[in-house]
């Protein structure tokens, strides 16, 4: 029950203030952009046709109301709140009339797909890779492991997809060089073969990265703990090495490891845009940057919203849960 | 001095990595020998491959890639100093407020720095940079960058610093009546610094990063050489495609350099100023 008071309930109220001022800051941002959309989506209607002046202003008019940009500020953030409670997005401006949740609908599963794989995979890997580096730091594995994660770990993440992508698709033309499947979506053999061959290569360069970060930063942590009292003992104690590693020192080193992994989970709407810009993956990221370019501030507003939900529930989950896997949160 | 010269002697990564920070150092300094402006075309024949006259070939536009390389090198440098020096600040005063102080402060700052976290930085960076095109410089990137890394190392220190104080011998200090002070400058410092260190390479590893990104999506200062814009440009002038691969790989290659030599100087200092580990490394050398 003090638990429940002392640590559940405020964090708690602090995450809806944190989803309060996220989304507040959502609405704001774009309406600073000097790009007016109803003026780009009249320029793209009387592209093709002459208006008269009078239907143009009516034009302009409707236009304003359905996009939900009439009146002043306030109104305007009033009725955004009314529109995000009730789940409906309007739609967007350059796709128009399909609805942003369609839209966001259709391109997430590729995003979640893609991207919470490698997290994972990453993050198992350089866990498990870095927890045994750091505990046999001298053994020559740990060491050649160690050295060449040393050097990829720093490379922006840019450059490794793009050298991945020069190397494998332009000069050893393996891999496809834009798209996520090929033929008809089903349970098929071939579909989701295709699934894997084209999804493989953004994968990869997300694994490497994440592999190299997460094993230099566990390796730290296990080479902490491994000089801490508690491990002397056991080990003149004579204790088994391996009941050392995985029932005493594993332990005090995830903490700040799940903890990662959450906000990592998180944050997968910013890290797919560079990934889906490169390999021309068709996910969240792709929608997001054509979005941005065209100024289509309600599929901005629909992504940024999702991401500051993700993202926040995901850090929620995560301190909620440290009671859990760390006793000295709990008793404290 | 002398730590240095004791590094340079037995930390291997720290001895690569001061001689690549050493290369990139000169690169730095040669920029301000060009016998090119940085922006000027046709000064040399064009489409060149890298001879002993252009050590690095020339591009499309008539450019000496070697000569707009140390530009660029020192304009990368600026923008992620810059961010480093703006971020690290703001991040460690409010990690190590809200860390020690605890109550009140923890919660109202834990809240501030929990919505900026949770603010998707890369698109709203990409908004900023689109609202301001054609208009952004060097500065203002640095600046931007800065103001948009400090959430996550503040949430950091302060789970740092959180974890320190659960520790038993922080408990051992007060209930020996150690004075605060003296605790957090004396018992907690020396792990805090390694971590300092490390997050500073990092703040540096991510604003080169953020540079190299926006510059791809056509959205930093183009106009000024960075190693993003050069990039940017060789892509754009179909360098790959002509098969001029040079032009791509000088920028590539210098900033993967410049990062690596970063990084490796950071876990050569971490290591020497971590007395845990060094402890460890004298049981396990002698």
């Amino acid at each position: 029950m003090k638990l429940l008071r002392t640590f559940i309930l405020p964090r708690i109220v602090q995450y809806l203030i944190v989803i309060f001022v996220g989304i507040t800051l959502t609405f704001l941002i774009p309406r600073l952009s000097p790009i007016n959309p109803v003026d780009n989506a009249l320029g793209r209607l009387t592209a093709f046709q002459t208006m008269s002046p009078e239907a143009t202003v009516a034009l302009r008019e409707s236009l304003m109301d359905l996009y939900g940009l009439n009146g002043n500020l306030l109104q305007q953030y009033f009725s955004f709140w009314k529109r995000v409670v009730a789940f409906d997005l309007g739609p967007s401006f350059t796709v128009f009339p399909t609805p942003v949740t369609k839209l966001i609908g259709s391109s997430i599963g590729w995003t979640i797909g893609l991207l919470s794989l490698s997290i994972v995979i990453a993050w198992i890997l350089g866990l498990i890779l870095g927890t045994l580096a750091g505990f046999f730091p001298n053994s020559w594995w740990a060491r050649t492991m160690e050295n060449s994660l040393i050097v990829v770990y720093p490379i922006p993440y840019y450059i490794v997809a793009f050298v991945l992508l020069m190397l494998l698709t332009y000069y050893l033309p393996i891999f496809p060089l834009v798209g996520g499947s090929k033929g008809a979506p089903g349970f098929t053999w071939s579909y989701l073969s295709s699934l894997v061959y084209y999804g493989f290569l953004p994968a990869l360069s997300l694994i490497i990265g994440g592999v190299a970060f997460r094993f230099i930063i566990s390796k730290a942590l296990t080479s902490t703990e491994r000089s801490s009292d508690y491990v002397r003992f056991a080990e003149m104690a004579a204790l088994p090495k391996h009941k050392i590693l995985f029932s005493y020192l594993i332990r005090n080193t995830l903490l700040p490891q799940v903890t990662d992994l959450g906000l990592s989970l998180g944050l997968i709407f910013e890290g797919a845009l560079i990934t889906e810009a490169v390999y021309g993956y068709p996910g969240i990221g792709s929608l997001l940057l054509s979005a941005i370019n065209s100024a289509d501030y309600n599929v901005i507003m629909g992504i940024t919203l999702l991401s500051i939900f993700g993202i926040a529930t995901a850090s929620l989950l995560v301190d909620l849960s440290y009671p859990l896997i760390d006793p000295r949160v709990r008793y404290s | 001095m002398k730590t240095v010269l004791g590094l340079f002697r037995y930390s291997p990564s720290f001895r690569l990595g001061a001689i690549i920070l050493f290369l990139v150092l000169v690169l730095l300094i040669l920029s301000f020998f060009s016998p090119y402006p940085p922006d000027k075309r046709r000064v040399v024949p064009r489409n060149e491959p890298p001879s002993l006259e252009y050590v690095m070939g020339t591009n499309s536009q008539g450019q000496d890639v070697f000569w707009m390389l140390t530009f660029a090198v020192r304009n990368s440098l600026l923008v992620a100093g810059l961010a480093v020096l703006i971020g690290r600040g703001i991040g460690v005063f409010l990690g190590l407020i809200s860390g020690y102080l605890g109550g009140t402060w923890d919660r109202v700052l834990s809240a501030i720095v929990d919505s900026f976290i949770v603010i998707p930085r890369l698109p709203l960076l990409i908004l900023i940079a689109a609202m301001v095109r054609g208009q952004m410089t060097i500065i203002g990137l640095g600046i931007l960058l800065g103001l948009l890394d400090w959430a996550f190392p503040s949430k950091r220190y302060r789970s740092q610093i959180l974890s320190l104080k659960e520790r038993d011998f922080t408990q051992t200090a007060i209930f020996s009546g150690m004075r605060t002070f003296k605790i957090v400058s004396q018992e907690h410092l020396p792990f805090i610094i390694p971590f300092l260190l490390a997050d500073i390479v990092s703040g540096f590893l991510f604003a080169i990063g953020m540079e190299v990104t926006l510059a791809i999506f056509g959205l930093a200062d183009m106009n000024s050489q960075t190693i993003g814009t050069m990039i940017y440009w060789g892509n754009y002038y179909q360098a790959l495609l002509t098969n001029k691969v040079w032009v791509l790989a000088a920028p590539i290659g210098a900033s993967i350099i410049v990062v690596v030599g970063f990084y490796l100087v950071s876990v050569g200092l971490t290591t020497y100023l971590d007395p845990r580990t060094r402890l460890a490394r004298l049981q396990v050398k002698g």
